[in-house]
């Protein structure tokens, strides 16, 4: 893999700062399904985290029957397996040892458990704050539920230690290199995908839905069904994001998925901009940015800073960073337009 | 109800026990262009929104060109059979621009799918022109619809039930809140809708209603007290006494 500079050039990324920069990047497919979702259709949903973990853990399930006996008890089966007394592979767990499956599983779940979901809440025309807040008992229901050790999912530690990835160790640089720029891709094409969406005649009827769901029936269109395709959609971007951020970090916990996360990823959207897609990814990569840097630096400060960050921009900025960046350059612009126009008068 | 477009019978909507409209019977011809007044509560929307499935009857039935029964139909099933129905508030879509508003109306399959790769064709962009140059909007066309003033949503929104071009058309106070000179312009805006299709308006302004209409209908708490031309409407002594008496009109 050389597509990536080499280390003396300004763009060279260290091995970690490599792992970083793809976690956001995977993080920011998540931002542009919760756009396509929340800033273009105006539904809320705290639950993005679920659909990320269920991509995250289809991943790690592959991941972990990757290893092989390769394992601190030199089991086939998954070292907490054995340390649970699990004898036999359970059931659900044996065609994720194909990498084929797994790599279909990792959009497909999410997207069939929104497609369920979203069908019975979207049918009943449950909808605003009341959406909002069944998808949070439910981001709530399956931390709950993947931190039971019952499950054979890992439990509170969740999955990790993962070893290669179709043969490839993921500790050498070059496999890491592999997955960024796969994860580069991924973004890339994801994006193309919502931008598509959203500048055919589908977009504007999401915009519609957002402006007057009421009259929107009353044009012809069964804004459940719409709201069904895009709720599935961002799913599978989410479970997209969630299967590419476990190789590069290495670990899925329930920690990663529940409640809490859910809402940073809707502070991302926030503060980058709804309604864009642009601002949803900067602001994905910016705030988890921002948090990597604080973090290491001044720990104490990172959830204040979110905080202040969040009611900052929705008190001052409501439409976002990048909606800020759009009127600076108009702003610039008329400035520069003014002065040219006295410059030729004066001429 | 042989040869009807609207067949409405023995309709009852309550709202916790109040009676919006009660054994209701309301019908109407092809090609008509039919008013109805009645004073404030006397059912008056209630009865497009039976029509357009946005409320369901507690009793009665609504039937739609002699075969199709309306009440166990959603809201955009109904819009699709050709029923377009206006609102008394202009309802437009305000983030979109006068153009997309008119595009989404369309007349169209308004599949998931079909959205995704629908491209305008020239005649239906012709269409839109077409509408756009009706209701006085050509030069607004790209302008978002939410900085339209109130006079020019109205005529949005009535070009938007035009481009679904329905059978009926439902239209609820199009004149509320406009100047004489919009009012009038709407008037004639209607006559030349009702030249293609049945049109149902519901209207306060006399005036208004004298120059457009044909046939009407006087509603009162819930039930129709009378129908008749203008004339007829406005020398009945009922219709005088619980409405026209008590107005300023």
């Amino acid at each position: 893999m050389n597509l990536l500079p080499p280390s003396d050039s300004v763009f060279y990324l260290s091995n970690f700062n490599l792992n970083t920069a793809g976690k956001y990047m995977a993080y920011a497919i998540l931002a542009l399904g919760i756009d396509l979702l929340w800033g273009y259709t105006g539904i809320l949903s705290l639950g993005q985290g679920i659909f990320f973990g269920l991509g995250a853990y289809c991943m790690g399930m592959h991941l972990m029957l990757s290893i092989g006996g390769d394992g601190a008890y030199q089991s086939d089966l998954p070292d907490f397996m054995v340390w649970n007394q699990v004898k036999t592979l359970p059931l659900f767990w044996k065609p994720f040892s194909s990498f084929t499956f797994s790599m279909i599983a990792v959009v497909a779940v999410p997207a069939c458990v929104a497609l369920v979901f979203g069908f019975l809440t979207f049918r009943s025309r449950i909808k605003g704050v009341y959406f909002s807040i069944i998808t949070q008992a439910l981001a709530l229901t399956f931390w709950l539920l993947f931190n039971q050790n019952s499950l054979n999912l890992g439990g509170t530690n969740g999955l990790t230690d993962f070893k290669k990835i179709l043969g490839y160790p993921l500790g050498e640089i070059s496999t890491q290199r592999a997955l960024f720029v796969i994860t580069g891709i991924c973004l890339i094409l994801s994006f193309i995908l919502c931008r598509w969406i959203t500048n055919s005649c589908l977009g504007k009827v999401l915009i519609a839905i957002r402006d007057n769901e009421g009259r929107i029936r009353f044009s012809g269109y069964s804004a459940s069904r719409y709201k069904l395709f895009v709720f599935v959609i961002s799913a599978a971007l989410a479970g997209l994001a969630g299967a590419l951020y476990v190789p590069q970090v290495g670990i899925i916990t329930p920690g990663q998925i529940g409640v809490l996360p859910s809402i940073e990823m809707i502070v991302w959207v926030a503060v980058g901009g709804r309604g864009t897609l642009v601002g949803a990814l900067l602001g994905a990569i910016g705030v988890n940015w921002a948090r990597s840097f604080l973090t290491s630096n001044y720990p104490d400060l990172w959830l204040y800073f979110l905080g202040a960050l969040f009611i900052g921009v929705v008190l001052y900025f409501p439409k976002g960073m990048w909606e800020v960046s759009g009127k600076l350059k108009k702003v610039l612009r008329s400035r520069f337009k003014k002065k040219r126009l006295k410059e030729k008068q004066l001429v | 109800m042989d040869g009807t477009i609207l067949y409405v019978e023995g309709v009852t909507v309550s709202f916790d026990g109040f009676k919006a409209l009660h054994d209701l019977n309301f019908v109407m011809e092809p090609g008509e262009l039919r008013v109805v007044i009645g004073p404030n509560g006397a059912g008056k929307t209630t009865l497009l929104d039976v029509i357009c499935g946005k409320v369901k009857p507690t009793l009665g039935r609504v039937v739609f060109e002699q075969y199709t029964d309306l009440l166990h139909l959603h809201e955009n099933d109904i819009s699709n059979l050709g029923i377009g129905r206006k609102f008394q508030a202009p309802t437009v879509y305000t983030s979109l621009t006068v153009f997309e508003n008119l595009e989404l109306s369309l007349n169209r399959k308004k599949g998931v799918f079909n959205a995704l790769f629908s491209r305008l064709s020239p005649m239906q962009r012709d269409n839109i022109s077409n509408t756009l140059e009706i209701t006085g909007l050509l030069e607004k066309k790209d302008e978002v619809a939410g900085l339209l003033s109130h006079g020019e949503k109205q005529w949005l929104e009535i070009g938007m039930v035009m481009m679904q071009e329905p059978k009926v058309m439902l239209v609820d106070e199009p004149v509320a809140g406009m100047t004489d000179h919009e009012t009038e312009k709407t008037g004639q805006l209607l006559q030349k809708i009702s030249k293609e299709r049945s049109v149902l308006v519901i209207e306060h302004d006399m005036s208004f209603v004298r120059q457009i209409a044909q046939k009407v209908t006087v509603l009162h708490e819930g039930t129709v007290l009378f129908e008749g031309t203008v004339d007829e409407v406005q020398n009945h002594p009922k219709v005088k006494e619980v409405y026209l008496g008590r107005g300023d009109h």
